[in-house]
């Protein structure tokens, strides 16, 4: 939790817990997990309402934010999507029409932007590929011209929000260098595969693109230019994972400190054991050092801090490399229950794991951060 | 906030025109580490280090530099911390006087502040902030080191004097030091916290011996004092007779605001040390290869990734202390968090040097990354063991009950202790 909000701020952020704690509790959470969507569409316009989808898009273009700093408020929102390992796609939505309010055209943000913000419509980014890095680097999804259009050829799997995506942004390669594209899930020669997941109401899926023809107007900014839309969009989404496990992982520790003091064994509360006592104060330290990191990246972002792109990587590698550990660590105080299905601890599991390898692992975080410090 | 002070001069000075002041005078006044070690600047020899520090904080007292957030009446400037951190701000990267940073200026002078009477203020803090005496510690003993308020060094009243018997130990730079403070046991028929006191000591005097402990790596920073009946003038305690342990509970906390980087008084940023770290990280891994093997990627993105984060958390506890989020004594996370990342650091830089760390040229840099390995675990020794950092921070920050002690129900006298020395004579 940042420690300097402003009054629009505390309120946006009490408002969507407020929200989030009358529509989806941890019951609904579970219920939620035979729906195929693994949310309501009519639930995600209420929070569109609430400035979910609208933070990052410019006023012209149909959003806004009171504090100037929409980033930095959407983090909020997502901590507190973490703390209630909430539906919806947030991260890929808002990447997306981050990208449309900076990059597309006139026309095409007209087409798609208010759909998106007012929720009728879900975006999904199509980046990561199998086995490869989530870097520009990393992308081998073919764009090919032919007159007039261009031809998409390859994989992107794990597509988040990818079953229920009305429009996908798909960042290709190709001999112009590394483009964008918006298209309708509709498109011809698309094949989209729900994925098992780990997630109960969060899904992926496996999109193949087989000869799928575009126009040129679906190019979003300009063909072979995309690297920096590319950066910002990775950016945008490591920090909202960022705030989205440090929100849940907290919410995990403030419980488990809770049920130290409420057991006991043989005769004394957990919590008076030494040797468990030095492990809630390590885990104390970690939740303290992760939050102190997503602050400090989500500020260098919202800022476009010189250091922005180093700072954001290592919030992701500490943040998805130590929560996850956390977390476990409480189930271990929990002893068998912790390993329960009954036990809400694997929903928070699940959500800060799936954060964990996706969009770059830690090691491939550690990787980019060390080529950065060569620079 | 907007302060106007009296500059020397008599200038009315705001922030921004003591950032200006500060800037060109640094310029022209101070030297520029280059490469340096911040701590030692550009001493030559031990003797050197003491007489450069002095010399330098002379000339920021007379520039008017010197104590800024400390009270004008005590020879300070008596302005807010963000005039501090604007000094802060604009040396970095120059030469200061950093030997006055820990404890002189951060700790001891803060506790004068708190405990001292008007007399002792007097004396005692401008002649440190005009760099003319330098302070220590004399905390812990040799039969005992978390365990402070178990101090076996005795103080017996003979009319106007404390007479001074014991032996302290990991006090640090000790022999370069002028002044100290101590604590010492001035009442053995109670219970342990309530016998205590703490006194001023004037180091370099007869009956004191100071005996350099030889570091594992070689350096001799610690020292080890004996006491033999040394007299100490009843006026040299500061705080109430047998009211030391809530004075030294004081000294512990500004400890803690100086180590958690939430000092006002601090000269320099706590974060320094780690960037010089960082630093020879990335540049230990050229060597080695750099950025073609993957396996030392890792270890520097590693490296990087724990130094910033500690970074950001020093400032988050910091703020949270300040704004009261958090108990004062959350400053233990800060020095948790700086053992486990110094820790890792000295792995990670022989992982990366592999074999020589371990057997190298004489001219080699990676020798000193394997003899930095062997005294790795001081920094979760010194200060406080991290064991008793995660015991304050489980029981003071989570709350959680406290540990057995069977030593707080009883006068002192009957404690089991590891006494060396006997109790009575």
């Amino acid at each position: 939790m940042d420690l300097e909000l402003t009054p629009d701020q505390e309120l946006l952020r009490d408002t969507t817990r407020k929200f989030l704690q009358a529509t989806v509790p941890l019951i609904e959470v579970r219920a939620l997990a035979e729906n195929p969507a693994g949310f309501d569409r009519g639930w995600w316009q209420k929070g569109a309402e609430l400035g979910w989808t609208s933070l990052l898009v410019d006023e012209q273009r149909g959003g806004g934010n009171i504090s100037g700093e929409g980033l930095r408020d959407l983090a909020l929102v997502a901590e507190e999507m973490g703390a209630m390992v909430s539906p919806g796609p947030l991260i890929a939505t808002n990447v997306v029409a981050q990208t449309l309010s900076c990059d597309a055209s006139d026309e095409f943000a007209q087409q798609v932007l208010p759909g998106l913000l007012s929720g009728e419509s879900v975006a999904a980014w199509c980046v990561a590929e199998p086995g490869r890095a989530v870097t520009p680097d990393g992308m081998t999804l073919q764009a090919r011209r032919d007159g007039d259009e261009f031809v998409l050829d390859g994989v992107k799997c794990p597509v988040e929000a990818g079953i229920e995506a009305d429009w996908l942004l798909v960042t290709a390669t190709g001999s112009d260098g590394l483009s964008q594209f918006l298209v309708p899930s509709s498109a011809p020669g698309l094949r989209i595969t729900p994925l098992c997941g780990l997630d109960l109401v969060r899904r992926h899926a496996e999109i193949r693109f087989e000869d799928v023809r575009v126009p040129a107007s679906a190019v979003v900014g300009v063909v072979g230019c995309a690297a920096l839309s590319f950066e910002r969009q990775i950016q945008t989404a490591l920090v909202l994972q960022c705030a989205e496990i440090v929100g849940a992982t907290d919410r995990v520790f403030d419980f488990t400190v809770q049920y130290a003091f409420d057991r006991s064994s043989f005769g004394r509360a957990l919590a008076s054991y030494q040797a468990l006592k030095h492990r809630f104060a390590d885990m104390k330290l970690w939740i303290e050092s992760a939050q102190a990191i997503t602050v400090d990246a989500t500020r260098a972002a919202q800022a476009g801090a010189p250091d922005a792109a180093e700072v954001i990587r290592i919030a992701k590698a500490y943040v998805a490399e130590r929560c996850p550990e956390l977390i476990q660590d409480c189930i271990q105080m929990h002893g068998g229950i912790g390993v329960t299905w009954e036990h809400n601890l694997h929903l928070y599991l699940r959500r800060v794991v799936v954060h964990r390898q996706t969009y770059g692992d830690p090691m491939q975080q550690r990787d980019q951060v060390a080529i950065l410090a060569e620079r | 906030m907007t302060v106007t002070t009296a500059a020397p001069g008599g200038l009315a000075e705001d922030l921004d025109a003591f950032r200006t002041r500060a800037k060109e005078w640094v310029t022209t006044n101070l030297e520029l580490l280059n490469g340096a070690d911040p701590y030692l600047g550009h001493a030559t020899d031990d003797a050197d280090h003491v007489m450069r520090a002095k010399a330098i904080q002379r000339k920021l007292w007379d520039a008017g530099f010197a104590g800024v957030c400390y009270p004008v009446e005590y020879g300070g400037r008596g302005l807010p911390a963000e005039y501090q951190d604007a000094f802060i701000e604009v040396t970095y990267g120059y030469e200061l006087p950093r030997l006055f940073n820990i404890p002189t200026f951060t700790i001891i002078l803060p506790t004068i502040l708190d405990f001292g009477t008007e007399e002792q203020k007097q004396r005692f803090i401008p002649a440190a902030l005009k760099g003319e005496e330098l302070w220590v510690q004399f905390l812990s003993e040799p039969t005992g080191g978390s365990d402070l308020a178990g101090a076996l060094t005795r103080a017996e009243r003979h009319d106007e004097v404390f007479i001074l018997n014991g032996s302290k130990i990991w006090s640090t730079y000790a022999w370069k030091s002028d002044y100290a403070l101590c604590v010492a046991r001035t009442d053995w028929d109670v219970p342990k916290h309530q016998g205590l006191s703490v006194l001023i000591v004037k180091v370099h005097q007869p009956g004191i011996t100071i005996t350099k402990i030889k570091h594992v790596d070689g350096t001799d920073d610690f020292c080890q004092e004996f006491f033999d009946d040394v007299p100490i003038p009843a006026d040299h305690v500061l705080g109430q007779v047998n009211d030391g342990w809530n004075v030294a509970s004081r000294l512990l906390l500004h400890e803690r605001e100086a180590m958690s980087g939430s000092s006002p008084y601090a000269m320099a940023p706590r974060t320094a040390a780690h960037e010089s770290d960082q630093v020879s990280a990335a540049a230990l891994a050229q060597v080695s290869g750099g950025v073609n093997d993957p396996r030392v990627r890792q270890l520097v993105g590693e490296a990087r990734v724990l130094t910033r984060v500690h970074t950001a958390l020093v400032g988050r506890i910091g703020t949270s202390i300040r704004t009261g989020r958090l108990p004062a004594s959350a400053g233990s996370i800060s020095r948790l968090s700086n053992g486990m990342l110094r820790v890792r650091l000295a792995s990670i830089a022989i992982e990366i040097a592999g074999d020589r760390a371990v057997a190298w040229h004489d001219d080699d840099p990676t020798g000193a990354l394997g003899v930095a390995y062997l005294g790795r675990q001081g920094v979760c020794i010194g200060g406080g063991t991290t064991e008793i950092t995660r015991n304050i921070i489980s029981e003071r920050v989570l709350g959680m009950p406290r540990e057995r002690a069977e030593d707080l129900d009883r006068p002192f006298r009957d404690v089991r202790t590891n006494a060396a020395v006997p109790r009575d004579r």
